[in-house]
């Protein structure tokens, strides 16, 4: 666990691979170091820093804005507890006291052994379903207190490795080809930025000398 | 109650249990909407969904036809579509994605293909994992099948589709906050003007960004004309859309219903959608289009489900999804959790949204917890009207993207519509519902 | 011939109601400010790109929907614009962002660096509200943490204006620091173990609206009511930024970056901007020294003086003035240099004179070349750089050659023995094998492309670079030592070819030391007299004015060292100059100072050589007294005194005409102003440049010298000496590289063992440990990787050093640092040799 494995190098090349500017490859690849490790460390942003010419503080900068990106180590399961709008009204606040009783933490917190992180997170799509949760991102809708409890026991016995992988696995599937459409469009494509992101000042092309 | 006997344009095939397999979409006619765009050439294909009036299905409304008319002319074009749904309570983009990503990826080979894109991106909310998984799939089965890549169908047109995942921000849900985004960077909306994204949007390239749900109606259009479309519905609002049912109702879902027709009591009480309140208890409010439109009180309920004629109602259509809230409902609570999400969502960038959203949320907080002041009232609405100037609808506002001005809609539809609740709270020093 | 901006026509707006003439594209709160309205701002700075964030300066934009609050710094202005900044809704709107600018703000103007000169306190105080709405808990930060050794962050008080990592990223291309998290818990931030150790953090403290970036060097040191200040021109470096010098009563408190179109557009480097540190430093000279039973003890100025002018009188009478001579004087005035150089050529009769240690070029090549501007260079059709790291030797330079790069697309092509600051902005990095510059030089001058490679410079790089240069005719050269393992003639060999190759090329003389550009100016060269005459040249005319001349040119430093290593020398003056760290071969500065007869060292602190001087006069430094400085352009600038001179520390001319009254003769100047009067009317350069015109507003930025009025021309008193006769010059020769060889390079860092890092407590910390850098190709053959220890064995002696792989240094290359703490690059170079080769060792 620290920089990024010589196959998520590859995987992280290939990511660049995929877009006219390096830059977009970013947030693709801190996803794939949270599969590696879990989290990021400051190790692997280091690493994805220099893959992709930017610096550690960028990386850090740009990840710590997304709520899925974590920077401190989570559980091997992240839970989180809607507690928007529609399960509000539908017992999604009774549901977080439920969890927080069970696991024994307080929302942002990590159990005693290691495996489970609460969280109360905002709507994730899945209103007509209320209240809800999701498991590394994997959801359930209608979550009963009993529902709870049994997912929590299934989680722990190992019954729901095969639907729910550990945290940070987002997408299991991958993409089989990179660009083949044609030439990459022009990478340089910030040929007209407008004059509020910095006017060109008076660029003016020398005169060819005679030869 | 008159449940209109329209076509389901972009729902159909979630009937079958394996609708996001390439086998089933292409038994039910899945990419001869491309093919037959490929056929028509790009210019026909712009003209029929000109003729759609396609408004967008994200939340601002704009039509689609018009949006790929604005590119500034400069090469390369870039084509983004926006399938971050993240507005609370909405969730029939999380649907469409999981349950039949051929159909968007179809929608935007044809979009990618009328406006002249270089390249097309998929930005999927990061949340949406089982979504990511499919729609990864489906673009590598599109490849395959010929669809997507090189010389797509043997037209000698290529393209490439690119499935980006977002990572956790409300924000990116903006175009611009997207862009940002799907160039690596934080999510902070762009100034418009002069970063419209149709002339300077990805890579500072002109770029059309419309949402999974607008692709998703691409195809059917093509196929079947842009008058077939515009002859559902009324006015510019014109087709089915999918609304989003939530809150206190027995039927909880997503509804593709023909817009004008159909009407909000319709989505709440019709045994085929909402089936009426839980409990058969009384409506007290609702959200009619997404946690950062005013609320409507139940004399609103037979407005008919028309963008504009919302619209001059004082609140909007959105994102299209209504939340249905009864009298055991508190309504400190539902406008301070709104709150709440605002605040955790703002971007950091302006500071009437940064700080505002704070100070707001707490004194929410606060009078929900029994701790308000009669004076927080007027406060609520003076600190909203230092983001939203005026109170109107359309919101002007003080700060970069509509996120600002989002913050005062369930603050101020909760003051103006239920003051005594809020004074009650006040005077009992708790709150009545027992929160 | 910098190019005239094109006049595009004026944009007329209505203002407040009032027609308004504005600049094409300039942004709403420019125009508005220059026609007198202050629309009011945070994140908004005249020179970094707009964003639009805090808010603050929304007025009402007519548009096609009527009138929309639109932020003034984002908004360029449009022909029939309607702008209304003063309506009841751009007044609520304003006052809605200062009260949520507020609310969370700790309000501990009693306590905060930046009380009395704060934007937000000044806002609030103007518009804001009596008192507070906001009744909740506000918003807790731990108080300040380190961004470095030098910028604090108090994130209480940072209003996230983004001006501090704009300026990071956008000016000075390094963002070590960025915004991390979302929404109010959005913070400025660096990565974990990885400080802001850019060379401009500083600026981000002056440009902060508020007081949430404070520099060590100033926290809580005064309160900016009780600062005074003048505006003066830094001395640290050749780039003459212009800057103010604040202090409370007579203790130096702070510098601060002004901003001056043609030079450093407000900003400073942290060496130049923490400086004041080591003027301040208690380790000063403050009194006269004299070497007593080996000791040096304190005396008067009589006693010091009658020593000096004794031992003086006794040389030149016994062994003439070739016995005498002076070295240094970039630390000086312009004044105080013309003074020296008098003493020195009239007084004493010796030319043996240099203001240079080795370390640059000669002074004929320097003022015969025909001079550019920074400006000049930012628009040049192409820039060549045959010099060492701008980014570690001319910080300012080095952010306007970047921007330059990044806003305009100028070409930079690097002639350089390694990787420099800026070659990540160049569009050719020509890396040459040491020693071979010439070569490089030739194959971009040459007639067609170059086909071959040439000094270890790939053909196609060189062609590349040949074809830029073949799109423009204008050409300008910035001209220095890229590296002090190799003599100057190489350098000045390739300088010739271009100069020769590229017609109507101007050069910008990269000499690193603060005012050296002044001091060849005055004179203070072998063979010069003042005003860049050339010694024969200038013989008539100077001997009118000042009576007696040195009959032949002189030693440069080189020569003057040697000469004293052979005991020829009986009378050394060191101004300022410390050989010892400086001279590129330590061992022949240490012979010499052990060989000359007398050490005179006029200086501001005991340096490695003042140290063993038998005499030592004070000198005032910096901010210590006033006069003029000139900088690489030939930008003559006027220093202003804001202190006094600790002690018994007198202005080096004052020491100069002291000297002189002792050896009976009168320099002919009791203050200052005639100092320079003279100059004016003397020195053909500075013809025309009177203390009136460096008064006036149009000197407000300096003069650049020549005026280049055509009177000076008619004068026939005197004749300018003729530029540079460009020839092929003299190859130079040298062995050919072994394959278990590296050639050695060395380049100075802007962290180094000299006076303004060591003796400023706040930056003496901040010089590397020297490490030797290599290609990883060379390691690897070595099988040596970072972080081992080699032996590196010179002809002259071998030493152990930490190794770093680094690519960008060539293969076949060895890089070290000049001049860092310790034992150094200088011990294992040969004045004599061309270039230095080493073998290393794998220990």
């Amino acid at each position: 666990m620290a920089r990024l494995s010589a196959d998520n190098v590859e995987r992280a090349r290939a990511i660049i691979g995929l877009y006219p500017q390096s830059r977009s490859a970013l947030i693709p690849i801190l996803h794939v170091v949270q599969e590696q490790d879990g989290h990021l460390t400051d190790e692997a942003m280091q690493h994805v820093a220099e893959l992709l010419g930017l610096t550690a503080a960028e990386v850090r900068g740009t990840a710590t804005f997304y709520d899925m990106l974590f920077t401190e180590p989570v559980g091997r399961y992240l839970v989180s507890v809607c507690t928007n709008i529609a399960c509000l009204l539908n017992g999604g606040e009774q549901l977080l006291e439920h969890a927080e009783s069970v696991l024994d933490v307080k929302p942002g917190g990590r159990t005693a052994d290691g495996i489970f992180t609460l969280e109360e997170v905002e709507c994730i799509a899945l209103c007509g379903q209320a209240p809800c949760l999701a498991v590394n991102w994997r959801f359930r809708g209608n979550v009963g207190h009993d529902d709870f409890d049994r997912l929590i026991d299934d989680l722990r016995a190992g019954r729901l490795d095969d639907e729910i992988p550990a945290h940070g696995t987002l997408c299991r599937v991958r993409r089989s080809v990179g660009l083949i459409a044609a030439a990459s469009p022009a990478a340089s494509a910030a040929s007209a930025a407008p004059a509020a992101a910095g006017g060109a000042a008076g660029t003016k092309p020398g005169r060819r000398r005679k030869a | 109650m008159a449940v209109s006997d329209a076509p389901r344009i972009v729902t159909a095939r979630l009937d079958h249990p394996d609708s996001h397999t390439l086998r089933r979409f292409l038994a039910t006619g899945g990419y001869d909407g491309l093919r037959r765009a490929l056929s028509m050439g790009p210019e026909a294909v712009r003209e029929e969904v000109n003729k759609a009036s396609l408004l967008g299905r994200g939340g601002a409304g704009f039509p689609a036809g018009q949006k790929w008319s604005m590119l500034r002319k400069a090469e390369p074009v870039y084509l983004v579509v926006n399938g971050d749904e993240s507005e609370p309570a909405t969730f029939k983009d999380h649907m469409l994605i999981e349950g039949d990503p051929h159909q968007i990826i179809e929608g935007t080979l044809i979009t990618a293909f009328a406006i002249g894109a270089a390249q097309a991106f998929i930005y999927i909310r990061g949340e949406f994992a089982l979504g990511l998984e499919r729609m990864t799939q489906a673009v590598n089965e599109a490849y395959e099948h010929g669809a997507a890549g090189r010389d797509v169908f043997g037209s000698g047109w290529s393209m490439d589709v690119v499935v980006h995942p977002g990572a956790g921000a409300y924000i990116c849900g903006d175009e611009t906050g997207l862009l940002e985004s799907l160039e690596g960077k934080r999510g902070f909306p762009r100034i418009k003007p002069p970063f419209f994204p149709a002339v300077y949007g990805l890579y500072q390239a002109p770029t059309v960004v419309n949402n999974v749900e607008t692709m998703s109606n691409i195809p059917w259009i093509v196929l079947n004309g842009g008058d077939a479309f515009t002859a559902l519905g009324d006015n510019r609002s014109r087709g089915t859309r999918v609304f989003a049912v939530s809150g206190h109702v027995k039927r909880p879902g997503n509804y593709e219903v023909e817009m004008v027709k159909t009407t909000f009591r319709d989505l709440i009480y019709a045994p085929v959608y909402g089936a009426g309140i839980s409990g058969d208890r009384a409506l007290k409010a609702f959200i009619p289009g997404g946690a950062s439109s005013y609320w409507f009180g139940p004399d609103r309920l037979d407005m008919p489900l028309d963008q504009d004629e919302v619209g001059k109602a004082g609140t909007m259509l959105g994102s299209g999804s209504i939340v249905a809230m009864d009298e055991t409902a508190c309504m400190v609570r539902a406008a301070w959790r709104l709150t709440k999400f605002f605040h955790a969502e703002s971007c950091g960038q302006c500071t009437p949204c940064r700080e505002g959203g704070g100070w707001l949320e707490k004194i929410m907080r606060r009078i929900e917890s029994g701790q308000g002041r009669e004076a927080d009232l007027e406060l609520l609405l003076d600190v909203c009207d230092n983001i939203a100037p005026g109170l109107t609808w359309p919101p002007r506002q003080t700060t970069i993207c509509p996120l600002g001005p989002s913050i005062p809609s369930p603050i101020v539809s909760a003051v103006r519509m239920f003051r005594d609740e809020f004074l009650v709270h006040i005077k009992e020093g708790a709150c009545p519902y027992g929160h | 011939m910098a190019t005239e901006p094109e006049v595009a026509a004026a944009v007329h707006i209505l203002l407040d109601g009032r027609p308004v003439e504005a600049r094409p594209g300039e942004m709403i709160i420019a125009a508005a400010e220059r026609a007198g309205v202050y629309i009011p701002r945070f994140c908004y700075h005249p020179r970094m790109k707009p964003v639009g964030m805090c808010r603050m300066c929304l007025v009402d934009v007519k548009g096609p929907r009527g009138f929309a609050l639109t932020p003034a710094c984002f908004v360029a202005v449009a022909e029939g614009q309607e702008v209304v900044t003063d309506s009841p809704a751009v007044k609520k709107a304003q006052d809605g962002v200062l009260e949520f600018l507020l609310v969370n703000h700790p309000l501990d103007c009693p306590v905060c660096d930046k009380g009395g000169e704060c934007p937000l306190q000044d806002q609030t105080l103007a518009f804001g509200p009596g008192e507070s709405r906001f009744v909740e808990e506000k918003r807790h930060w731990e108080k300040p943490i380190a961004l470095s050794d030098l910028v604090l962050l108090d994130r209480e008080r940072c209003i996230q204006c983004a001006r501090c990592t704009r300026f990071a990223d956008e000016i000075a291309g390094d963002p070590q620091i960025d915004f991390a998290e979302r929404a109010d818990r959005i913070e400025v931030a660096t990565f974990p173990g990885q400080p802001f150790t850019s060379y401009f953090s500083g600026n981000t403290v002056q440009i902060c609206p508020v007081g949430a970036l404070t520099a060590t060097p100033y926290r809580f040191k005064a309160r900016p009511w009780d600062l005074e200040e003048v505006e003066s021109t830094c001395t640290t470096c050749a780039v003459g930024c212009r800057m103010a010098v604040q202090s409370s009563g007579d203790w130096l408190t702070r510098y601060l970056g002004v901003d001056i179109d043609p030079v450093n557009l407000g900003w400073l480097c942290d060496k130049g901007r923490f400086g004041f540190e080591a003027i301040i430093s208690k380790e000063r000279v403050t009194a006269p020294l004299i070497r007593k039973a080996g000791e040096l003890v304190e005396v008067s100025w009589a006693e010091a003086l009658d020593s000096v002018s004794s031992s003086l009188k006794d040389a030149l009478r016994v062994h003439g003035p070739g016995s005498v001579a002076v070295l240094g004087g970039a630390r000086l005035t312009n004044e105080d240099a013309y003074a020296w150089a008098k003493l020195a050529k009239s007084v004493l009769g010796t030319d043996h004179v240099d203001a240079q240690l080795g370390d640059g070029l000669p002074a004929e090549v320097v003022l015969g070349l025909p001079r550019a501007t920074i400006d000049d260079a930012c628009s040049a059709g192409a820039l060549v750089l045959l010099a060492p790291d701008v980014k570690e030797e001319l910080p300012v330079l080095y952010l306007r050659l970047r921007a330059a790069a990044l806003d305009r697309g100028l070409p930079i092509i690097e002639i350089t023995p390694q990787r420099t600051g800026l070659s990540r902005y160049a569009g050719g990095t020509l890396m040459y094998r040491p020693g071979e510059a010439a070569a490089v030089a030739r194959a971009l001058v040459s007639s067609t492309a170059p086909g071959a490679d040439a000094g270890g410079v790939p053909a196609a790089a060189l062609s590349r670079a040949w074809s830029t240069l073949q799109d423009t005719d204008n050409v300008v050269v910035v001209l220095g030592r890229p590296s002090l393992a190799e003599s100057s003639t190489l350098v000045v060999e390739a300088a010739r070819v271009l100069a020769a190759g590229l017609p109507g090329a101007r050069f910008l003389p990269a000499l690193r030391r603060g005012n050296v550009h002044g001091a060849l100016d005055m004179g203070l060269a072998p063979g010069i007299l003042p005003g860049r005459v050339g010694l024969e040249a200038g013989r008539e005319w100077y001997a009118a004015a000042w009576g007696s001349l040195p009959a032949t040119s002189g030693l440069d430093c080189q020569g003057i060292l040697s000469a004293a290593a052979e005991g020829k020398l009986q009378n050394l003056f060191l101004l300022g100059a410390d050989p010892l760290s400086d001279f590129p071969d330590r061992d022949l500065a240490t012979r010499a100072l052990a060989g000359a007869g007398q050490v005179v060292a006029v200086d501001t602190f005991l340096s490695d050589s003042s140290k063993r001087a038998n005499v030592v006069l004070p000198a005032a430094m910096f901010a210590e007294r006033p006069g003029t400085t000139t900088n690489m352009e030939g930008r003559v600038s006027r220093l202003a005194q804001k202190v006094t001179p600790p002690g018994a520390a007198w202005p080096d001319w004052m020491i100069a005409a002291e000297l002189a009254f002792r050896l009976d003769r009168d320099l002919g100047f009791s203050d200052l102003a005639a100092v320079w009067d003279e100059i004016e009317k003397l020195a053909p350069s500075h013809s025309g440049i009177t203390r009136d015109l460096l008064a006036s507003p149009a000197g407000a930025d300096g003069v650049v010298a020549p005026l280049r009025a055509e009177s000076k021309e008619t004068d026939g008193e005197a004749v300018r000496p003729a530029t540079l006769t460009v020839g092929t010059g003299t190859a130079v020769e040298f062995p050919a590289l072994d394959a278990y060889s590296l050639r050695l390079v060395s380049g100075r860092t802007l962290w180094d063992a000299g006076v303004t890092v060591t003796r400023s407590p706040s930056l003496k910390g901040l010089a590397p440990s020297l490490r030797l850098r290599v290609n990883p190709y060379d390691l690897d053959r070595l099988g040596v990787t970072t972080g081992d220890s080699v032996r590196l064995h010179a002809p002259r002696r071998s030493c152990v050093l930490e190794t770093v792989a680094d690519a960008g240094v060539p293969r076949g290359s060895a890089s070290l640092a000049f001049n860092t703490p310790g034992d150094g690059v200088a011990d294992l170079i040969d004045a004599t040799s061309a270039v230095t080769d080493v073998r290393l060792e794998n220990l």
